[in-house]
């Protein structure tokens, strides 16, 4: 075993390192010597340690190494992500921010995927891998399948981010949204992806419960769906072994049509099914009961993934792809709206007769805000893929705020609260440090996303009415360039919702940083009920 | 016929109707009788996984995960 490890290293350090050489563009040449150095680095690693004495690992508990790892990693690419939202927001209001000495690689267009593939994939995607691992553990009362594998999934995740954020900045880019990287790269996740089923499954095949809990159900259905999706999307022929530019197999309308079965289906299964198995643990957890109804939450699970694959053509409105494919994706998305709503009110209706927790728990706060928006923005989406409502809202900033209140308020905040959740049991603490920090951070964030969504509605609706305006004589009435000035109020309040937002996420840092150094400070949540 | 057609018919015709039967199946299934006692068990699965692992599992799970 070890020894097929050195070769495998070696022969990985020596192509990366004739990758270097080879190099048609820098931003391959970089990740070759990326590769190269770990590689080399884990080759001289194994060998040191070779036909040394095996430290034998406790197994009898549940596998938590990785899952605080996770957390941090978690924690850690969020503020990246926030911090670099905050800034392209600020260089959309303030153009003299794309800084002429950081051309090409800081501008708009290379910092905007760096900041979506952040947040989704570093921070949404390290959120579900570590909560998904400690809530199979905990549902089927079994460790981690596969031993060191989930370690594996680990850094080979943090690798593959690292790899996607710097080809960003150095240019590599096949121009598909999500799935911006380039062809090595998305090889790299396929095998990292594939490792995390079966470290999940595995764990799965060896529980002791009887049944698999919904919460197991929708994280697996997130992992095997995200599988699909990002072959089908990425299948690419790249044009040279010795450079990132590859070509994609499908062209034209039918590539439009992958790209938005895959990029619909990522916010489906990446952004909801996930996140959902997230919900279906925590929120019963936090209230100390049982979710509102389990039926509910099997007819939420098929309803959910036998809708939300039919939606993506509603990206696709007015342009070449048939009318029927786009009324289709019309249809199902307004049926998503009922099991969206389910899903909901299931959450919701777990704190029936818990409702006081709502006021004395700050963390129970931040699930019921992110159930909340979850509710919103699954009315808001619905609605917006409605052909005729498409054609004021589509390309405008309105699509933006609807993006951003399904990611900050849902995703956002229901991974707030599982990180507040899992922090302290992880590093065994009675508690957060900061109860009140917790409550500073809901109020942050909330008003944060409240200023990013309310200036997107404005500068969206009126950014599609300015387009549209016509003059008695049939002529357009305003320039693009008109307005691109009169949305400059509204991109500075969206910038100041993203600096709240990003202030809340430090307070969080901080928080788990003074939890995991120390004890609890406080015996008690603030705000104790007065009677 | 070609593929397109083929699996074009294909889809708007058997496997639209398998999907159906079986989301419609899966929908009753739910509301069988004498589900709800099921579900009120797994329901409660997340409330009662405090407990560490027992140690009855240990000694099997030694060799299975070490490597």
């Amino acid at each position: 075993m070890e020894y097929t490890k050195l070769i495998v290293l070696g022969l990985v350090a020596l192509v990366a390192a004739m990758g270097t050489n080879f190099a048609h563009d820098i931003a391959y040449q970089v990740h070759a010597a990326l590769i190269f150095v770990v590689a080399a680095g884990m080759f001289v690693w194994v060998l040191r340690g070779i036909d040394e004495p095996r430290e034998v690992q406790d197994v009898s508990g549940y596998s938590d190494g990785v899952i605080r790892a996770g957390v941090i990693a978690t924690a850690f690419w969020g503020l990246a992500g926030f911090l670099v939202g905050t800034f392209i927001a600020f260089q959309l209001a303030f153009p003299e921010l794309n800084f002429d000495w950081g051309q090409p690689y800081t501008n708009f267009g290379r910092l905007r995927p760096l900041h979506t593939s952040a947040v989704i994939f570093a921070f949404g995607g390290n959120a579900l891998i570590c909560t998904s691992f400690y809530v199979v553990q905990r549902t089927s009362a079994a460790r981690l399948f596969g031993g060191n594998l989930a370690w594996f999934v680990f850094w080979g995740y943090q690798l593959f981010i690292v790899l996607a954020a710097t080809g960003y900045l150095l240019g590599a880019t096949q121009s598909k949204e999500y799935a911006e990287p380039e062809w090595y790269v998305d090889i790299w996740l396929t095998i990292v992806w594939v490792s995390y089923l079966v470290v999940f499954l595995g764990t799965i095949f060896r529980r002791r419960e009887k049944h698999i809990y919904v919460a197991n159900w929708f994280y697996l259905s997130f992992i095997i769906t995200v599988a699909m999706l990002h072959i089908v999307n990425n299948l690419s022929i790249p044009v040279s072994f010795w450079g990132s530019k590859s070509v994609q197999v499908f062209s034209g309308v039918q590539d439009a049509m992958t790209q938005w079965w895959y990029g619909h289906n990522a916010v489906g299964f990446f952004l909801t099914a996930g996140f959902l198995g997230m919900m279906y643990y925590f929120v019963p957890k936090q209230a100390e009961r049982p979710i509102y109804s389990y039926k509910l939450s099997i007819i939420h699970f098929w309803a959910l993934i036998f809708l939300y694959i039919w939606a993506g053509p509603h990206h696709l409105h007015y342009t070449a792809l048939p009318d029927w494919a786009a009324t289709l994706g019309m249809v199902f998305s307004i049926v998503l709206w009922m099991p969206s709503w389910g899903g909901m009110i299931n959450g919701l209706m777990t704190l029936q007769g818990a409702w006081d927790k709502l006021r004395t728990d700050p963390i129970m706060r931040m699930f019921v805000i992110s159930l909340g928006f979850y509710g919103m923005s699954t009315f808001e989406g619905p609605m917006m893929s409605i052909r005729a409502v498409n054609s004021l809202s589509h390309y405008t900033d309105w699509t933006i705020g609807h993006v951003h209140s399904g990611a900050l308020g849902w995703n956002g905040m229901i991974t707030f609260g599982a990180l507040y959740f899992l922090t302290p049991r992880l590093w065994g603490r009675a508690q957060m440090h900061s109860m009140s920090a917790i409550n500073w951070h809901f109020w942050l964030a909330t008003i944060g996303i409240v200023l990013y969504a309310s200036s997107m509605w404005v500068t969206g609706i009126m950014e599609g009415l300015m387009w549209r305006e016509v003059d008695d004589q049939g002529f357009l009435v305003n320039t693009f360039a008109d307005t691109v000035a009169a949305k400059f109020p509204m991109y500075v309040v969206r910038g100041l919702g993203g600096v709240l937002y990003l202030a809340g996420g430090i307070i969080m840092c901080w928080n788990m940083w003074m939890t995991i150094r120390g004890g609890a400070k406080r015996s008690a949540p603030v705000g104790v009920p007065a009677e | 016929m070609d593929t397109y057609s083929f699996l074009r018919q294909l889809a708007d015709s058997w496997v639209l109707l398998a999907m159906f039967v079986f989301f419609v199946a899966v929908i009753l299934w739910a509301f069988r009788p004498g589900g709800s006692a099921t579900y009120d068990s797994i329901a409660n699965i997340p409330l009662r996984d405090d407990k560490p692992l027992g140690d009855t599992r240990s000694t099997t799970e030694k060799g299975a995960t070490d490597d």
